[in-house]
C-alpha cells in the first residue's frame, strides 16, 4: 500500500512540477510541449487512481486526458501557430523570479489550507486535494501573468488538469463529472479556436492587448 | 407524467437548437424558435401543476427550482418573440448574415436548454454542467456581430466565465468529498436533499474550502463586485435580446446556485458562515454600481450596471437570511427580471431606430417615439424602485427586514445605495425622456420599417404591466407561495 501511495504522490507532484515549469516558460512552442507532458502525467495519475479504487470508468477519463489533452489539443495549437505565423516569444507580465516566488507562495497556501483538514477525510483524498489545489492556483497565475491568448488558454487547461486530478481522487464520484470535464475542455477548445482565428483575422496578432483599444467605454 | 415533463423541458430546446443550426429556411426557423419557447413555457406550467414527487433520474423539481424555471421560461418566451422582430430588422439592415441568424437561434435555444438543465438538476454536478453549457452558448451569442468590441467582450466573458466555472467545479468536488465521508460514496453525495439533511455532520475544514471556491465561482457568474468585469461589455456588445436574457435569466440562475449552497453551508454551524461574505459583497456591489451609474454614457452599459446594483441587493437580501429578507429578495428577483428585460427590449428597438445606443443620442424619446419612449420612462421609474411598481414593495420589505435584525445599522448603507442608484436613474431619465437643446432628435435612420409592431413593444408592455400589477395588488397566491419558499431557504 505504501508503494501505491508513493506512486500516486509522485505523479501528482510531477503535475505540480510541470505547472512550475509552465509558469516561467516564455516560448509558445515549449509551453505547449510542457502542457502536453503535464496531460500525459495526468493520464497516468488518473489510470493509477482507476487501479487503486478499482474504478474502471476512470480509465475513460484517463484516455480522454491522453488523447485529447496531450495529443489533439497541443497538435491543433501548434498548427494554429504555424499557419498564422505567430511569434514564438510570449510577453510576460511578471519576471521569472517574481512568478516563481508567487508560485511558491500559492503552493504553500494550498498546503497550509489542506493541512487544516481533519484526517476524517480519507488521507489519500487529502493529499490529492493539496496537489490539485496547488495546480489550480498555479494555473490561475499562469493566466494572469500572460498577455498572449494562446498562453492564457494553456494556463486555463493546466488549471483544468488540476480539476481532473481532484475529481479522480474523490472516491466514487459519479462519472458525470469526468465526462463533463472532458466535454468542457473539448468545447472550450472549439470556442477558443474560433476566437483565436477571429482575433487573428482582425488584428494580425494574438496579443490580447491589441483588443484593448476596442473596449469602448472603460469598465 | 411529471417525469416525462422533467425530461422534456430541457430536451425540447436542446433538440430545437440542433435543428435550428441546420435548417436554412428562415421563416420556418423563426416559427420554430418562437414555438419551442412557447412549448417550454407550457411544459414548465404543466410541471408546476403536476403532483409533488417530481423526479426522474438526475432531474428533480421542488418549489425553488420551479419558481426559477417559470420565470426563465416566461422571459425566454417573451425574448424569443421580441428577438423575432429585432433580428428581422437586423437582417434587412445587413448587420446580420444568414449564418449569423442560424447561430443566434441555435445558441438561444441551447442557452434555454442548459439553463433548464441547471435548474432541474437534482444535484451539484449536473447543475454545474448546465451552467457551464449555458455560459458557452452565451459567449457565442455575445460575439455574434464580430466587431472588434464584440469580440473583446466575448473573449473577456469567455475567460472570466471559464475561470469562474472551473473554480465552481473545484468547490463542487470538495463538497462531494465532505459529503462522501458522511453519506457514503456515489451520486447520493451530490443530491440537494441529501446534502441539506446531512450538512451538519460534514467536515468543517473541507466545507470552508468548498465554500470559498463555490462562492468565487458562482459569484463570478452572478457578477458580484469585484467579479463583475465581464458583465457590462457582454451586455453592451451582444445583440439586445441577449442582454435581456443575460440580465433576466443567466444572472438569476447563478443566484439559484448561490441560494442552494447557502442553505447547505448554513446548516453546518462549525463551517464558515456565508452571511457576512454575502452581505459584504452585496453592499459593495450595490454602492459601487450605484456610483458607476453616474459615469455611464451608453444606455445598454447603464442598464448593465443597474443589473450589478440589483444583484448586489439580492446578495444582501439572501445573505441576511430569515423568512422576511428571503421573501423580499425572491420578490425582487422576480420583479427585476421582468423590468430589466423589458428595458432592454425597448432600448434595443430604440437603438435600431436612432442608430446609436449612446444616451446623448437618445434624447427626447417621449416626443419622437412615444410608443417606445413612454414605456422606457415608466420602466426606468420602476427599476429605480419608485411606487407603485413591484420593485418598491421588495426594496421596502428588504429595508424593514434589515431594521428588525440585530444589525439594523446595515440599513444605512443599503438605503444610501438605493438612493444613489435612483438618483442616477432619474437624472438619465430626464435626459432621455425630454428633448434638450443640445440633442435635436434625429429622424429615424435605420431599420426603416414602422416604428413599432406588437412583437417589439408587446413583450415589454406585458412585463411592465405585470410589474405594475404586482406592485399594486401584491397577488395573494403568489405571495403565499414565495413565503413558503422563503421559509425553506433558511
Amino acid at each position: 500500500m505504501a508503494f501505491a501511495l508513493d506512486l500516486d504522490r509522485l505523479l501528482a507532484g510531477g503535475l505540480l512540477l510541470m505547472s512550475f515549469l509552465l509558469l516561467y516558460q516564455d516560448r509558445l512552442g515549449s509551453l505547449i510541449d510542457l502542457f502536453a507532458f503535464q496531460a500525459l502525467l495526468l493520464a497516468l495519475a488518473v489510470s493509477w487512481q482507476a487501479h487503486l479504487q478499482d474504478a474502471p470508468h476512470l480509465l475513460i477519463a484517463a484516455s480522454l486526458a491522453l488523447i485529447v489533452k496531450s495529443l489533439i489539443i497541443p497538435g491543433a495549437l501548434r498548427r494554429i501557430i504555424a499557419r498564422l505565423g505567430i511569434r514564438n516569444e510570449i510577453e510576460t507580465a511578471l519576471s521569472v523570479p517574481q512568478s516563481l516566488l508567487l508560485g511558491l507562495a500559492l503552493t504553500a497556501l494550498a498546503l497550509i489550507t489542506t493541512a487544516r483538514l481533519t484526517p476524517a477525510a480519507a488521507a489519500l483524498a487529502r493529499e490529492d486535494v493539496a496537489f490539485a489545489l496547488a495546480v489550480v492556483l498555479l494555473g490561475l497565475l499562469i493566466m494572469v501573468g500572460r498577455r498572449n491568448a494562446i498562453a492564457q488558454v494553456v494556463g486555463f487547461m493546466s488549471l483544468e488538469n488540476g480539476l481532473v486530478l481532484a475529481a479522480s481522487g474523490a472516491r466514487g464520484m459519479p462519472l458525470v463529472v469526468e465526462i463533463s470535464t472532458a466535454l468542457a475542455v473539448l468545447i472550450s477548445l472549439i470556442v477558443t479556436g474560433v476566437f483565436i482565428f477571429r482575433i487573428r483575422e482582425r488584428f494580425d496578432t494574438v496579443d490580447v492587448a491589441a483588443l484593448e483599444p476596442h473596449q469602448g467605454e472603460r469598465g | 407524467m411529471s417525469a416525462a415533463l422533467l425530461i422534456l423541458i430541457p430536451l425540447l430546446p436542446a433538440l430545437a437548437a440542433l435543428v435550428l443550426f441546420v435548417i436554412r429556411a428562415e421563416t420556418l426557423a423563426r416559427l420554430l424558435n418562437i414555438g419551442t419557447s412557447a412549448a417550454m413555457l407550457a411544459a414548465s406550467l404543466a410541471l408546476a401543476l403536476s403532483p409533488a414527487p417530481r423526479r426522474a433520474g438526475f432531474l428533480a423539481a421542488d418549489g425553488l427550482s420551479l419558481f426559477f424555471l417559470l420565470l426563465s421560461a416566461f422571459i425566454g418566451a417573451t425574448s424569443s418573440l421580441f428577438s423575432d422582430g429585432y433580428l428581422a430588422l437586423e437582417r434587412r439592415a445587413g448587420r446580420l448574415s444568414a449564418r449569423g441568424r442560424r447561430l443566434y437561434h441555435a445558441m438561444f435555444q441551447g442557452l434555454m436548454a442548459s439553463l433548464a438543465l441547471a435548474l432541474l438538476a437534482d444535484g451539484t454536478g449536473m447543475m454545474w454542467f448546465g451552467i457551464e453549457l449555458g455560459t458557452l452558448s452565451a459567449v457565442l451569442i455575445v460575439g455574434l456581430y464580430r466587431t472588434p468590441a464584440a469580440l473583446e467582450a466575448a473573449w473577456k466573458y469567455f475567460i472570466l466565465g471559464s475561470v469562474g466555472i472551473a473554480l465552481a467545479l473545484f468547490g463542487t468536488i470538495l463538497l462531494y468529498l465532505a459529503a462522501a465521508s458522511v453519506v457514503g460514496e456515489g451520486s447520493a453525495a451530490m443530491r440537494w436533499d441529501v446534502l441539506l439533511a446531512h450538512a451538519r455532520a460534514f467536515d468543517p475544514g473541507l466545507m470552508d474550502l468548498a465554500f470559498v471556491f463555490l462562492f468565487l465561482g458562482y459569484g463570478t457568474k452572478a457578477a458580484l463586485v469585484p467579479l463583475h468585469a465581464w458583465l457590462a461589455d457582454a451586455h453592451a456588445e451582444g445583440p439586445t435580446p441577449v442582454s435581456a436574457v443575460l440580465s433576466g435569466l443567466l444572472l438569476n440562475v447563478a443566484f439559484y446556485a448561490i441560494i442552494r449552497f447557502k442553505g447547505i453551508f448554513n446548516a453546518n454551524p462549525a463551517a464558515l458562515a456565508p452571511q457576512p461574505i454575502m452581505i459584504g459583497l452585496g453592499l459593495l456591489s450595490l454602492l459601487f454600481a450605484a456610483l458607476m451609474l453616474y459615469r455611464r454614457r451608453d444606455l445598454k452599459r447603464f442598464f448593465a450596471y443597474s443589473s450589478i446594483e440589483h444583484m448586489g441587493l439580492l446578495a444582501f437580501g439572501f445573505g441576511l437570511g430569515g423568512a422576511a429578507a428571503n421573501f423580499a429578495a425572491l420578490w425582487h428577483l422576480l420583479m427585476h427580471g421582468l423590468t430589466k428585460s423589458a428595458l432592454f427590449f425597448l432600448t434595443g428597438r430604440l437603438a435600431q431606430l436612432r442608430g446609436s445606443q449612446k444616451i446623448a443620442d437618445l434624447g427626447g424619446l417621449t416626443a419622437t417615439h412615444p410608443r417606445l419612449g413612454v414605456p422606457l420612462a415608466i420602466g426606468m421609474l420602476a427599476i429605480a424602485g419608485l411606487p407603485p411598481f413591484g420593485l418598491f414593495a421588495s426594496e421596502f420589505l428588504l429595508i424593514s427586514a434589515t431594521l428588525r435584525t440585530a444589525t439594523a445599522w446595515l440599513a444605512l448603507p443599503l438605503v444610501l445605495g438605493l438612493l444613489l442608484a435612483a438618483g442616477a436613474l432619474l437624472l438619465r431619465l430626464g435626459a432621455l425622456a425630454f428633448p434638450t437643446s443640445a440633442a435635436v432628435p434625429a429622424p429615424a435612420q435605420r431599420g426603416g420599417a414602422r416604428e413599432t409592431s406588437w412583437r417589439t413593444v408587446g413583450p415589454a408592455l406585458l412585463h411592465l404591466a405585470l410589474v405594475l400589477w404586482a406592485g399594486l395588488a401584491m397577488p395573494g397566491r403568489l405571495a403565499a407561495w414565495l413565503d413558503v419558499l422563503a421559509h425553506g431557504i433558511g
